[in-house]
C-alpha cells in the first residue's frame, strides 16, 4: 500500500470508456430529479407565496424530508422501486430538490418589490399576465440561486447510491475501496466536483442570459447544504 | 411653535453642562474625498445646535466625529476644553447620548432593557437601572406597559421615543441626534419634535441635532449651522437671524420659499396695538350696535370668550346680538403667539382683523388690518437678506 | 412492516456489541464528537469573519466545496490512505463536512445584522467584544443554530455512510444487511437512522425556542 501512488494515470487511460459511461449515468440521475423537483416546486411555491397557511406546513414537511439521510431512504425504497435501479436513487433526490426549491420560489416571489406589483396591477395586468410577465422574471435570480444549490448537491448525492448498487461515479468509490486502490476514488471525487462545477457554471451563465438586469453575485448566496 | 423667544437660554451653572467646540476640523478620506472641511463652531451648553444641509454636506460626519464614531483627520473637537481624541471611545460614548434615524433598538431585548443599556454598561445595579428606565419611558410619553414588549411590537414613532429614552438613560450632558425623526410620518414627527422641546426645557442638555429638513432645523434649533456640499460652514445663526439675513445665495436658496412669512414666526405678537372698542357682549341690543361706525364687531359671551364677527349692516332692528348668526373668526394668544399667528388670525376673519385672546381664551382686543400692515412694514425693515 | 417487527422484535437485536443500544451510542459518539469539533472551529471563525469582514471569500469557497464534494468518496479515500486503526480517519471527513454549513450560516448571520444596530451599539459605548457578544450573536442566533442543525443532520447522515468503511454505529445494520441480504436488518437500521435524524431536527427546534429571544424570533415571523 505504501508504494501505491495516489493516482495511476494508466488506469484512467485503460478505463476511459467505462468512466464516461458512469459520468453520463451520474448526469442523468442528478439532473432528472432537479428538473422534476423544479416542475413540482413551481406550483407549490406559487401556492405558498399566495397562501401563508399552506407555506408553513409545506416547509415543515420539506424540512423533515430533507433531514432524512439519503442512505436510509434508499433502503426503504428498495422493496418498491427495486435494488440497483435509477429510480431508487432518483426519488429521494426529487424530494431533496423540492426541499430547496419550494422556499426558493417563495422567497423569489417575495423579492418582487411591492411597488412593482402594485404598478403592474394599476396598469391593468391580469393576475396571470402579471405572474408570467412581471413576478416570475423578477423572481428568477433567487429561484436560480436555489436551483444551483439543488443541482450541485444532487450531482454529489448520486454517488451515495453506489451503496445500493447504482450511484454513477460513486461506483468508483466502491470499486476503489474493495480493491484498496485509490486511483478510482480520486478520479471519482475529481469528476463529481468538476461535474458539479460545470453545472453550476451553466446555471450562472443561464442567469446572466435570463436576467441581464440582475448581477449574478447578489443571487449567489442563500445556499444551504448538501447532505450525504 | 411653543418656545419661540426663549432665545438663548441662560447657561445654568450646572456642572453637567458641556460645550462642544469644533476647531478647524477636517475629515478627508483615503480616496481624497473631503467630507468636512475646516469646520469651526461652538455648540453652547444647554442649547440645541442644528446641523442642516443637503446630502453630502458632511453634517452626519461632523456629528459622528463628536463621539468618535468617525475620527477627524485634522483639527480638534473639544468637550469643555478636552480634546475628544484623548478619551477612549467607549468611555467617551457612554457619557454622550446618541439617537439615530432607525432608532437602532436591540431586537432581542425588552424595551426596558433597551433603555437601561448604558446604565448596565456603567455597572449600575440592575434594579436601579430598570427603575431609571421606567422613569424615562414615562418621561418621553410612553405607556409603562410597553416596557415588557420587544421593539418589533412597537410603532416607528414609539421606537423613536424609546431611542430618545435610551440616549437619556445615564443622564449624559450631551445628546447627539442624527436625523432621529426622518423616518416617521409628518404628524408623528411634529409630536416628537414638540416632545423634544418640552424635554429640553426640563433637562437643558447640550444637543447637536442633524437634519436635512430646514423647517425642522428652524423649529428646534437655538442655533442653526447651514453646511454646504464639501463640508464647509455656510452660516451659523439663530433661526430668526438666518431667515432675516441669509449669508449668501446658497443659504437663501436652501431656506426655500416663504422665507418672509416664516420669519414672522420669530417676531412676537405682543407689540401689536389693540383696539378694545370693537368688542360687544352677546347680551347687547342689536339696535344699539347698529349705531356704531364700525363695519365689523366681535361678539363675546358672558365670560368674554369670542363667539364670532357680525357685520353692522346685517344686524336686525330688534333683539339682542345673541340671536344674530356670527361669522367665523381667527384668534391668536397675546404674549405667546407670533406675528405670523396674528396675521393668520386676520386672514381667517371676514373682517380682516385678528382677535387677540389671553391665555384662558378671553378676548383682550382686536388687531386691525391697518395695525398689522404697520407691523409687517416694521418687520420688513428688519430684514436685510 | 413485517421486517420491522422481525428486527425490532428480536431480543438479540437489543443486546451484545451489535445490539441497538451499543450501535446507537456509537453513532451518537461519532456524530457528537465531530459536531463539537466542527463547532469549535467554525463558530469562532464565522463570528470573526462576519464581524471583521475579513476572509469572506473563504466562506463562499467552503460553502461551494462542501456541496460539491461527494461524502462517500471523501470518506473512502481518507480511510484508505490513513488506515482504520483509530477514529481520526473517520472524524476528519465528518468534521470537514460539518464545518462549512456552520461557518456559512454564522458568517451570514453576523454579517446580516442591521448596520444601524451595530452603529447604535458602538455609539452607546459598547466595546468590540461587547458588540459581538451582547448584540451580534443574540441577533444572529437563529442562523447560527440553523447552521448547527444543518451540520448535525449532515453528520448523522455521513456517519451512517461511514459504516461502509468499517465504522460502527447504526449504519452497520444497513451495510451488513445489504451485504448479507438480510433485508429486515437493513430496513431496521434505516428506520433507526431516520428517527435519529428527526430527533436531532426536533432537538434543534426546541433549542431555538429556548435560546432565541422572542424579540428576534417574533420579528422574523412577521416578515
Amino acid at each position: 500500500m505504501a508504494e501505491e501512488p495516489l493516482v495511476r494515470w494508466d488506469w484512467i487511460g485503460r478505463n476511459w470508456p467505462e468512466i464516461l459511461e458512469l459520468v453520463a449515468d451520474n448526469v442523468v440521475m442528478a439532473l432528472v430529479p432537479v428538473v422534476v423537483g423544479l416542475l413540482v416546486a413551481l406550483p407549490l411555491g406559487l401556492a405558498g407565496a399566495r397562501w401563508r397557511w399552506f407555506y408553513q406546513p409545506a416547509v415543515g414537511v420539506m424540512n423533515v424530508v430533507y433531514s432524512l439521510p439519503s442512505l436510509a431512504v434508499f433502503i426503504v425504497l428498495i422493496p418498491i422501486t427495486g435494488l440497483a435501479t435509477r429510480t431508487t436513487v432518483m426519488v429521494p433526490l426529487v424530494f431533496y430538490a423540492m426541499a430547496v426549491l419550494i422556499p426558493a420560489v417563495v422567497d423569489g416571489l417575495a423579492s418582487v418589490p411591492d411597488h412593482v406589483r402594485q404598478s403592474a396591477v394599476a396598469m391593468g395586468f391580469t393576475p396571470l399576465r402579471r405572474l408570467l410577465a412581471v413576478e416570475l422574471p423578477i423572481a428568477v435570480p433567487v429561484v436560480l440561486a436555489g436551483l444551483r444549490v439543488a443541482t450541485v448537491s444532487s450531482v454529489s448525492l448520486v454517488s451515495v447510491g453506489a451503496l445500493v448498487g447504482r450511484g454513477g461515479l460513486g461506483y468508483l468509490f466502491i470499486d476503489g475501496w474493495q480493491r484498496q486502490f485509490p486511483t478510482p476514488i480520486v478520479v471519482g471525487i475529481v469528476l463529481v466536483v468538476l461535474l458539479a462545477g460545470a453545472a453550476d457554471l451553466l446555471l450562472v451563465l443561464a442567469q446572466r442570459w435570463l436576467t441581464p438586469w440582475a448581477s449574478a453575485r447578489t443571487a449567489a448566496r442563500s445556499g444551504r447544504r448538501g447532505a450525504a | 411653535m411653543g418656545r419661540l423667544w426663549q432665545g438663548g437660554r441662560a447657561p445654568a451653572g450646572d456642572q453637567g453642562l458641556r460645550m462642544i467646540t469644533f476647531d478647524d476640523v477636517t475629515k478627508r478620506y483615503p480616496d481624497g474625498t473631503v467630507a468636512v472641511d475646516g469646520l469651526s463652531l461652538q455648540a453652547p451648553s444647554g442649547e440645541i445646535t442644528v446641523f442642516v444641509g443637503p446630502s453630502g454636506c458632511g453634517k452626519t460626519t461632523s456629528l459622528r466625529m463628536i463621539n468618535r464614531m468617525i475620527d477627524a483627520t485634522g483639527g480638534r473637537i473639544l468637550l469643555d476644553g478636552v480634546d475628544v481624541r484623548t478619551i477612549d471611545p467607549p468611555t467617551l460614548r457612554r457619557g454622550i447620548g446618541y439617537v439615530i434615524q432607525q432608532a437602532g433598538l436591540f431586537p432581542h431585548r425588552k424595551i426596558v432593557d433597551n433603555v437601561a443599556t448604558v446604565p448596565y454598561l456603567l455597572g449600575w445595579d440592575r434594579r436601579k437601572a430598570r427603575a431609571r428606565a421606567m422613569e424615562l419611558l414615562e418621561r418621553v410619553g410612553l405607556d409603562p406597559k410597553l416596557a415588557g414588549r420587544y421593539p418589533f411590537q412597537l410603532s416607528g414613532g414609539q421606537q423613536q421615543r424609546v431611542g430618545v429614552a435610551r440616549a437619556l438613560a445615564a443622564d449624559p450632558p450631551v445628546l447627539l441626534m442624527d436625523e432621529p425623526f426622518s423616518a416617521v410620518d409628518p404628524i408623528v414627527r411634529a409630536s416628537l419634535q414638540d416632545e423634544l422641546l418640552r424635554l429640553q426645557a426640563e433637562l437643558n442638555k447640550t444637543i447637536v441635532f442633524v437634519t436635512h429638513d430646514i423647517d425642522e432645523a428652524i423649529k428646534l434649533g437655538d442655533r442653526v449651522a447651514v453646511l454646504r456640499v464639501g463640508g464647509r460652514l455656510a452660516q451659523l445663526a439663530a433661526p430668526a437671524e438666518l431667515l432675516a439675513d441669509p449669508a449668501d445665495d446658497f443659504v437663501r436658496e436652501f431656506l426655500g420659499r416663504d422665507r418672509g412669512i416664516r420669519r414672522l414666526s420669530f417676531i412676537p405678537g405682543d407689540g401689536l396695538r389693540l383696539r378694545t372698542d370693537l368688542t360687544v357682549p352677546a347680551s347687547a341690543e342689536a339696535a344699539s350696535a347698529r349705531g356704531t361706525a364700525e363695519p365689523w364687531l366681535v361678539v363675546v359671551d358672558a365670560d368674554g370668550r369670542p363667539l364670532g364677527w357680525v357685520a353692522r349692516e346685517d344686524l336686525p332692528d330688534s333683539g339682542t346680538l345673541a340671536g344674530v348668526p356670527a361669522a367665523p373668526y381667527g384668534a391668536f394668544v397675546r404674549g405667546r403667539d407670533s406675528l405670523r399667528s396674528a396675521l393668520d388670525a386676520a386672514l381667517l376673519s371676514p373682517s380682516g382683523n385678528a382677535v387677540a385672546v389671553d391665555g384662558s381664551g378671553r378676548v383682550e382686543g382686536v388687531v386691525t388690518r391697518q395695525e398689522l400692515d404697520a407691523a409687517l412694514a416694521r418687520a420688513a425693515e428688519g430684514a436685510r437678506g | 412492516m413485517n421486517w420491522l417487527i422481525e428486527f425490532f422484535g428480536d431480543p438479540a437485536s437489543w443486546s451484545g456489541p451489535d445490539g441497538i443500544p451499543v450501535r446507537f451510542a456509537e453513532h451518537l459518539e461519532f456524530a457528537g464528537l465531530s459536531l463539537l469539533l466542527a463547532m469549535l472551529v467554525a463558530v469562532p471563525l464565522g463570528l470573526w469573519i462576519g464581524h471583521t469582514g475579513r476572509g469572506a471569500l473563504l466562506v463562499v469557497l467552503s460553502a461551494n466545496a462542501a456541496r460539491a464534494l461527494p461524502t462517500l468518496g471523501l470518506l473512502v479515500l481518507i480511510v484508505l490512505l490513513m488506515g482504520v486503526g483509530t477514529i481520526a480517519p473517520v472524524l476528519i471527513p465528518l468534521v470537514a463536512l460539518a464545518v462549512p454549513p456552520i461557518l456559512v450560516n454564522t458568517y451570514e448571520g453576523v454579517r446580516g445584522v442591521d448596520p444601524d444596530l451595530r452603529d447604535a451599539a458602538y455609539g452607546m459605548g459598547l466595546r468590540g467584544g461587547q458588540v459581538l457578544g451582547r448584540v451580534l450573536v443574540p441577533v444572529a442566533l437563529p442562523l447560527i443554530l440553523l447552521g448547527l442543525r444543518t451540520a448535525a443532520i449532515q453528520v448523522v447522515a455521513t456517519a451512517t455512510v461511514a459504516a461502509y468503511v468499517g465504522l460502527g454505529g447504526l449504519g452497520r445494520y444497513i451495510i451488513d444487511g445489504l451485504a448479507t441480504q438480510r433485508y429486515p436488518l437493513a430496513v431496521g437500521g434505516a428506520v433507526l437512522v431516520a428517527l435519529l435524524a428527526l430527533t436531532v431536527q426536533g432537538l434543534f427546534g426546541l433549542l431555538q425556542r429556548v435560546l432565541v429571544s422572542p424579540g428576534v424570533s417574533g420579528r422574523q415571523k412577521i416578515r
